[in-house]
């Protein structure tokens, strides 16, 4: 009996989350959000879905007739699964590592911004010019102008957990 | 659908001993593993972004409210109490008229002749009739943060209220002979930004017209530079420079909002001429700008009601200050301000008899009864606390704006009072209102008209009424500020309505950028956004979000400590069983219910609470945590104290208020009669012990004087909790480059660490009088003696190779000194 009694406070406790969550985007106030920020909004409640995830679960999300908003009645019970089946989950500190390792080919223990501006605006899911932009104003030592991705990805990471 | 995390094998499996090439598939792996992390990441900076903007945005309103609901407050003291009485004649005078001398007298007044000028003064000595040569070194010397004197303030003061006394309500401008017009938004006493439009767009000249609309004023530090700046180019080029009145250009909103204050300090002598010289100046800028009969622009909007053919015959120097009416001349009516604040009637629904305005069952304005501000508490309290009550829901609803309960709320207050308040709007009450609507309106998503009860005055106003207004007057785009935006400019109502801000780092630095417009004969706009940083490196976004968000979040611990007391009382309702602990959902409905912020707690929850136990949090602990040291004098009871630093800034403006020759000292006695006032206005006690208590606590010149700012200041509170937090404060450092310095209100924050040059790396000449290619980008050297330990790198934010002309951002480095 108290498990099923967690049970449910998991599950209230975690559509209050995705309530407060969705609220700080309803600019209107009328249970709506901007199909554009559903990203955001799932990923600020601690997944790691990629695009081509969200675009998945967008289409789930969407009205017959797309009106560019989606609605509340429809995202929670889709986010609450997303949550409570743990979907998309984090994506550990030694796991990025090695992701920077991988593109350091020459394993010099940086990266140049060219270099990876290449792989991250060419590669897998490309990113814009701004993404480009904001991670490399990020990631980019000023003094040596390259990136020192073991520090960088410390550092955001030690983010992470505040 | 795969739960997206790989597995650690597949890495180190391709890992090739000689250092050969990794096959693609591997290196598209690792790339969509980091897009797919930073995104997250970015998502995240993104969400805080966000609610830290609502942070500063509702407690900005929050306080907006706190000034009009004062106003209102003064206002029916005066209604009620005798002329005689000491208590009215404390405040009588931010009331009186000014139209009573001619303005022949009025110039005698403000006469400058006779003010010297000493020979050591080094600043500019003006000559009239200006030119162009005497404006740029008006603006090279405040650039190099000199003072202009009081004679030639005075002067150049009064010529351009002669000037503008000949112009109409309503400016009109041609963009004929290809002329581009640039138009500014709210400046707010940022001279940095002023410099920067400057430098990045020409000084306005023949060839460049500009329209600044509004709020030039409060908040930043240069707000009396940035005047004389305008006025002296408005001198020179009387037809290429117009400029529109502001919400802020407003003598009883400067008494909060600081630029009363620092015309005081910067001229002690004179200041108070000089306040008065302005209040008439204010009252006479023109309302609204029209370009080419097509885009109309106003600082802040417009409502149902709005029309261009009445504004345009207002006399509209009888507007002091948009929060009163002006007394009309024909004593006909019992009671001039029942006809005043259509919103105020509109708000006390449930008790008309007991609105601010409504004095009727105190007795008929002929007959004064005497009364103390004592007898007086009780009655008024009783309906002030209603009033309070229903503006306190209106705050709430208004907080969610536009919340079903908020449009329910307001239609209930229009069918309940709409009969009544009819009757008492006639055509001067109409005048007024078409100002107040012109100077505080804001846009809102959803169609219809209500009055903006947020602000306190003008109305939210939907995009059918844009529509209606645009087709009546045959304009095709309202370009308006009074709002600040997150990129210095926003579209709304299907781009029919442009925000325009101009103050950039508003709520903090980093908080939002500015931008200037400029429009050709085709009238399209072209933005060009910017941010002054007195930073010596450019922040990335992380950083920025993370500075502005600690920023907020210290402000938002402020008022949870300050609310310590009733905070408690609410937790401990809850918690019944006196356990110390509650839960999370309790504890974000018991600090909406206190705090009156709609903000998303739940969300912001993990930055105010550092821990809890199996998702309950020890109450008692928190509050230790927050850690705020109180202002001094124990003998004062907590919740008093809490009381005043609460209200401080409602305690401040009455006593500039009462502060009736602007020495910045008031008595004793007007001091004990200050806090009577506040004691009714907050239905609140407060004894004589305490008052003085605070009297003697406050560390006075021993001559039966209190040096207001001396008092204010023992009101600050001093956040011990950074010094707790030790090693990942450090770490914080490094990743913040240097923490914020010390300010308590969500206001500019300028670097105090003192500096011995001030260096506008920007440029080293005049800006160019040419229109440089849009697209140009640039980069500014970096300062010397910078204060930070951080390696002299250039600083860059360097302009996106885009081909798109309004995305040339520009950073310069201003670096004030002390």
């Amino acid at each position: 009996m108290a498990d099923k009694h967690n049970a449910e406070t998991i599950i209230t406790e975690t559509q209050k989350r995705i309530s407060s969550a969705f609220e700080v985007f309803d600019h209107e106030s009328n249970k709506t959000v901007d199909v554009r920020e559903i990203g955001t909004i799932i990923r600020s409640l601690g997944c790691f879905p990629s695009e081509a995830d969200l675009h998945d679960i967008i289409a789930e999300l969407e009205e017959e007739e797309p009106t560019g908003f989606v609605r509340y009645e429809k995202f929670l019970p889709t986010m609450t699964k997303i949550l409570l089946e743990r979907k998309f989950r984090p994506i550990t500190e030694d796991l990025l590592l090695q992701a920077f390792e991988v593109l350091d080919q020459q394993k010099k223990g940086h990266l140049e911004p060219e270099e990876l501006t290449r792989y991250l605006t060419q590669e897998g899911e490309p990113f814009t010019q701004e993404e480009m932009d904001e991670m490399l104003s990020a990631a980019v030592d000023p003094d040596k102008n390259v990136i020192l991705y073991k520090d960088f990805v410390s550092m955001m990471t030690f983010d992470d957990t505040r | 659908m795969g739960c997206g995390v790989t597995k650690n094998s597949e890495f180190n499996r391709k890992f090739d001993k000689d250092g050969n090439a990794i096959p693609a598939a591997i290196t598209m792996k690792a790339a969509v593993l980091i897009q797919r992390w930073y995104r997250q990441y970015a998502a995240r900076m993104e969400m805080r972004r966000r609610y830290t903007w609502n942070i500063f945005q509702s407690m900005e309103y929050a306080d907006l409210q706190d000034q009009i609901k004062l106003y209102n407050f003064l206002g029916y003291l005066m209604d009620n109490f005798t002329p005689s009485s000491s208590e009215r004649n404390l405040i009588s005078h931010i009331f009186r008229d000014n139209e009573v001398c001619r303005d022949a007298e009025w110039e005698r007044y403000f006469n400058y002749t006779n003010i010297d000028v000493p020979e050591i003064y080094s600043g500019p000595r003006l000559t009239f009739p200006l030119d162009m040569d005497q404006a740029a070194d008006l603006v090279e010397a405040f650039k190099n943060k000199q003072q202009l004197h009081s004679r030639y303030v005075l002067q150049l003061l009064l010529e351009t209220w002669k000037l503008l006394r000949v112009l109409p309500n309503i400016n009109r401008v041609s963009t004929c002979h290809s002329k581009e017009i640039t138009i500014c938004g709210d400046l707010h006493g940022q001279l940095e930004d002023l410099l920067l439009i400057f430098y990045k767009n020409g000084m306005p000249s023949l060839e460049k017209p500009y329209v600044f609309n509004g709020d030039y004023v409060d908040r930043g530090k240069d707000s009396i530079e940035i005047l004389l700046i305008l006025f002296a180019f408005l001198l020179v080029f009387p037809g290429d420079v117009y400029l529109n009145r502001g919400n802020h250009e407003d003598h009883i909103i400067n008494l909060r909002y600081g630029f009363t204050k620092e015309v005081l300090n910067k001229y002690k002598l004179h200041g108070k001429r000089i306040l008065k010289l302005l209040q008439k100046i204010f009252s006479w800028l023109p309302l609204v700008t029209v370009i080419d009969q097509r885009v109309l622009i106003v600082h802040g909007g417009i409502s149902d009601t709005t029309d261009l053919a009445l504004i345009a015959r207002i006399d509209r120097h009888r507007y002091v200050s948009a929060l009163r009416p002006p007394k009309r001349k024909t004593p006909s009516r019992t009671n001039v301000y029942a006809d005043s604040e259509r919103y105020d009637e509109m708000i006390i629904c449930k008790n008309r008899r007991g609105s601010l305005t409504f004095p009727k069952p105190f007795g008929a304005r002929e007959s004064f009864q005497r009364r103390s501000l004592q007898d007086f508490s009780s009655t008024v309290a009783r309906t002030l606390e209603e009033e309070f009550e229903v503006r306190r829901r209106q705050a709430e609803f208004s907080m969610s704006r536009f919340s079903k309960s908020h449009r329910s709320l307001s239609s209930t207050l229009s069918s309940d009072s709409e009969p009544e308040s009819s009757e008492l709007i006639d055509t001067g009450n109409d005048e007024w209102k078409q100002i107040l609507d012109l100077l505080w309106s804001d846009p809102m998503p959803q169609d219809g008209c209500i009055p903006n009860e947020v602000r306190g005055g003008g109305c939210y106003w939907g995009p059918d009424v844009t529509e209606d207004f645009l087709n009546r007057h045959n304009l095709q785009l309202i370009i308006r500020s009074h709002e600040c935006k997150q990129d210095g400019y926003e579209f709304c109502h299907n781009r029919k309505v442009l925000t325009l801000f101009s103050a950039s780092n508003y709520y903090e630095v980093g908080s939002n950028r500015g931008a200037f417009v400029r429009l050709g004969p085709d009238l399209v706009p072209y933005f060009f956004p910017y941010q002054a940083t007195s930073m010596t490196r450019g922040l990335s976004f992380p950083q920025n979000v993370k500075r502005t968000e600690h920023t907020a979040l210290k402000v938002l611990r402020e008022q949870l400590f300050v609310h310590k007391s009733d905070l408690l009382r609410a937790f401990q309702e809850i918690d019944k069983e006196n356990t110390g602990l509650i839960c999370l959902n309790d504890w974000a409905s018991a600090i909406e219910r206190v705090l009156h912020l709609d903000l998303p707690w739940r969300v912001l929850h993990p930055q105010l609470v550092s821990s809890t136990t199996e998702g309950k949090l020890d109450y008692q602990g928190w509050f230790r945590d927050l850690a705020l040291k109180k202002p001094s004098s124990e003998h004062i009871e907590q919740t008093m104290l809490e009381t005043l630093y609460r209200h401080r800034s409602t305690l401040e403006t009455i006593f500039r208020i009462v502060d009736t020759d602007n020495s910045g000292l008031i008595t004793f006695e007007d001091f004990r009669q200050t806090l009577k006032l506040l004691s009714a206005y907050l239905k609140k006690e407060i004894s004589d012990e305490v008052i003085n208590e605070l009297v003697i606590s406050t560390d006075t010149n021993n001559d039966g004087s209190i040096d207001i700012d001396e008092f204010m200041e023992a009101f600050r509170l001093v956040d011990k909790s950074r010094l707790k937090r030790g090693k990942s404060l450090l770490k914080l450092m490094q990743d913040n480059e240097s923490l914020p310095q010390v300010t308590e209100t969500p206001q500019i924050v300028y670097s105090t660490a003192p500096q011995t040059s001030h260096c506008p790396a920007s440029q080293p000449a005049d800006p160019p009088a040419s229109n440089t290619t849009d697209s140009a980008c640039l980069q500014t050297a970096n300062t010397p003696a910078s204060q930070t330990a951080d390696s002299p790198g250039s600083l860059t934010e360097g302009c996106p190779a885009s081909q798109m002309e309004d995305l040339c951002h520009i950073t310069v480095v201003v670096v004030p000194p002390q």
